[in-house]
């Protein structure tokens, strides 16, 4: 037997080994806010094991998991993102009268899910960690029980959820049927050698359309995102922060390094199907976004259409020269779209109220984009954070969303998929309606808005404001770490 | 022994009934039933491919998705029990408190 | 090969035709009287108290729930105990760690209160 390195997945371990604790521990503390912490701390330790990690190579366990400067740099990502979730959560569980210990607990165990996804070099933990991530998010997504939105939230991401799974483990069975193996480098060498034609040949290629399909419902690509509106606005404010960025950056570390690693000869068929998706989920998502008036929908198809632009990186996959640019291109851009809807989210949740009927959920909550009016002459700074979110969803300068929609453009261009861009610039125009909306809202009209002030929801909104700009000023040293985080096969 | 191509159309044929059922059906008891109607389509492919190639990676993946699915089934009921308690109804149909 | 499952195929066919036969003459030519007594559910001689469909409690969702999935979890003890001795010192210490893991919820279950029936 080849000897084991752990120290290949050692943040996860960590991690995990804590998430364990962090069960037991919970059930004898009575203040659920030292739970917030311990779980924050874990994360944090997390966070600074991956961060010395920065740099290293390596494979373990049979080649099923390795780690690269991809995973690195995506699971410091995803370790940040876990942060922002709880600082979000911290207080609004409290006033939401949802406060229970299994949040962090079930947060931890995604956070876990979605890292072991980006170290995935084998699709049996591809299948693991894409289970391991969503089962915690479906309960957290029904977690304000007895809530009857929050329920139905739940119910309907558990039910389409399993189903992509569905896709994605068949998916794998064909791969495997095709292939021989489920190591992402076995795969590789099988299909080169797959000569055209051939029943193996069609296998792979139904195999790797159907993990598409499962990997584009949890991402919300077009046309897998029914269930994306519903649940975004049914699940609690800070589960929903989370599931937005959490998932998104897991979904695309998947797909980014499955396709990339092991499907690159089935690329002549499977980049124009990723080009047509990427193109309708950035139509779709802008579109129909224009017409809502509640801003979490709002925000759920805004994240809809931010999948169209994150796909738009992965679509020249299998051109040798491109791929590497534009996956940091993709990188680049999940890090402003986490930034910037944490930052958003907290807005949401700072103006979001207890009340209203809790078996309906019906009632002024403050989560109608009318109930923004008036911000801008009552709390001008977070009037002024939320305008820079909104300007940075929108991609307008000076904020992160300008220079990763930029950059992923350039990368579009350089793969010829000349199209793509033009529709990209044409539907961020077009978004520029729905998100100045919201800003016009909160400056113009006149209201009087009642706003919650938390230390942590202050510190997120702020530290994410400050940040959207001040990076989008210098963001050289980031696109340079996110072209090192090349993905590496072995 | 029966050819390989037989088994994949079998477990073709489940995953399409399985898939369709989540489509069609609108009790979550039965749209949850279609799911693991296509997780278990895909075991059997996988079964298959492994005693044809004589391999035991494929046995193994079949292990993790049973377990999976188990603990897939766990939450899922917890939810449906737990939605049946706040409406009295589980049909999909009624869940339109969030549009869409 | 198909000639293989001919046997098969004739018991399928003649157990359609001799079931066919059986049920066709009973109700061809049995007598019928239908009473509100012999319509009622069989319960072995004894008369049925309330209706056949009754609702169980809750409390046997949780425990089945339960059940499962530490059942479930038991198929990865087979493969271990197969080659137990191969793996030696080892696979036990990886199997420590697996029950630990599943004593972790067990631990969590029973504290929670999962397991009182009252």
């Amino acid at each position: 037997m080849p000897p084991l390195n752990f120290s290949i997945i050692l943040p996860l371990l960590v991690l995990t080994v804590w998430a364990c604790l962090l069960l037991l521990v919970d059930l004898f503390v009575k203040n659920k806010g030292i739970t917030a912490l311990l779980a924050a701390l874990g994360l944090a330790i997390s966070l600074g094991i991956t961060l010395s990690q920065v740099g290293a190579t390596g494979t373990s366990f049979n080649n099923m998991v390795v780690l690269d400067g991809f995973s690195t740099f995506v699971n410091a990502l995803l370790l940040v993102s876990g942060l922002f979730g709880i600082a979000l959560a911290y207080g609004y569980v409290k006033r939401m009268g949802i406060e229970r210990g299994e949040y962090y607990t079930l947060l931890l165990f995604s956070v876990v899910g979605m890292m072991l996804m980006a170290q995935a070099a084998d699709l049996i933990i591809v299948f693991l960690a894409l289970e391991m991530l969503s089962i915690p998010l479906y309960v957290l997504a029904a977690f304000a029980r007895p809530n009857v939105n929050s329920e139905e939230a739940g119910l309907k991401y558990f039910l389409l959820g399993a189903f992509s799974t569905g896709f994605v483990v068949y998916g794998i069975a064909l791969v495997f049927g095709a292939t021989r193996t489920t190591s992402l480098a076995g795969i590789v060498s099988a299909a080169n050698a797959a000569s055209s034609g051939t029943s193996s040949l069609l296998l792979l290629t139904i195999g790797s359309a159907l993990i598409l399909v499962g990997l584009g419902f949890k991402v919300a690509a077009v046309p897998f995102h029914m269930w994306t509106p519903d649940v975004y606005q049914g699940a609690p404010s800070a589960v929903t922060a989370f599931m937005a960025a959490g998932a998104k950056i897991a979904g695309f570390a998947a797909l980014l390094r499955v396709f990339s690693l092991a499907f690159p000869s089935l690329a002549s068929d499977i980049t124009p199907i990723i080009a047509v998706i990427s193109a309708l989920t950035m139509i779709v998502g802008n579109i129909i976004a224009i017409a809502q008036t509640n801003i979490k929908r709002l925000l759920a198809y805004s994240s809809i259409a931010h999948a169209g632009y994150i796909l738009m990186a992965f679509v020249p996959y299998g051109q040798k020269g491109v791929v590497a640019t534009s996956v940091a291109a993709g990188l680049f851009y999940l890090v402003s779209y986490a930034l910037t809807n944490f930052g958003a989210w907290a807005v949401v949740i700072a103006l979001e109220k207890a009340e209203g009927n809790p078996s309906t959920g019906s009632g002024q909550r403050g989560l109608e984009i009318a109930d923004y009016a008036g911000i801008g002459r009552k709390h001008p700074a977070l009037a002024a954070a939320m305008t820079v979110f909104m300007f940075s969803l929108t991609g307008i300068p000076p904020t992160l969303g300008f220079v990763g929609k930029f950059y992923l453009f350039r990368a579009a261009i350089a793969g010829q998929f000349y199209l793509l861009a033009v529709i990209g610039v044409l539907t961020s125009l077009i978004s520029a309606y729905y998100y100045l909306r919201v800003v016009v809202t909160m400056y113009m009209r006149e209201g009087e808005p009642e706003t919650t002030s938390e230390p942590w929801l202050n510190l997120t909104w702020g530290l994410a404001a400050v940040l959207t700009v001040i990076v989008s000023l210098v963001p050289a040293p980031l696109f340079d770490w996110a072209s090192q985080a090349v993905l590496k096969l072995f | 022994m029966i050819p390989i191509n037989y088994y994949i159309a079998l477990s073709a044929i489940l995953f399409t009934i399985g898939a369709l059922g989540v489509l069609v059906r609108r009790n979550p008891l039965i749209i949850f039933m279609s799911i693991e109607l296509m997780l278990n389509a895909a075991n059997l492919a996988i079964v298959a491919f492994t005693r044809v190639y004589q391999i035991l990676e494929g046995q193994i993946f079949v292990f993790f998705v049973m377990t999976v699915a188990a603990a897939e089934v766990a939450v899922g009921l917890a939810l449906i029990v737990a939605i049946f308690r706040t409406k009295h109804s589980i049909n999909i149909d009624e869940m339109n408190n969030l549009k869409g | 090969m198909l000639l293989e499952y001919i046997a098969i195929g004739v018991m399928i066919a003649l157990a359609t035709v001799i079931a066919v036969i059986a049920i066709g003459l009973g109700e061809l030519f049995g007598p019928k009287k239908r009473s509100s007594v012999k319509s009622e559910p069989y319960e072995s001689g004894i008369a049925p108290i309330g209706p056949g469909t009754r609702r169980m409690p809750v409390r046997f969702y949780l425990i089945a729930v339960l059940f499962i999935l530490f059942d479930i979890e038991v198929i990865f003890f087979l493969p271990w105990a197969v080659v137990f001795r191969q793996l030696g010192l080892f696979g036990l210490a990886e199997m420590a760690i697996f029950i630990v893991i599943l004593l972790i919820g067990y631990i969590y279950a029973w504290k929670k209160g999962a397991l009182e029936w009252e």
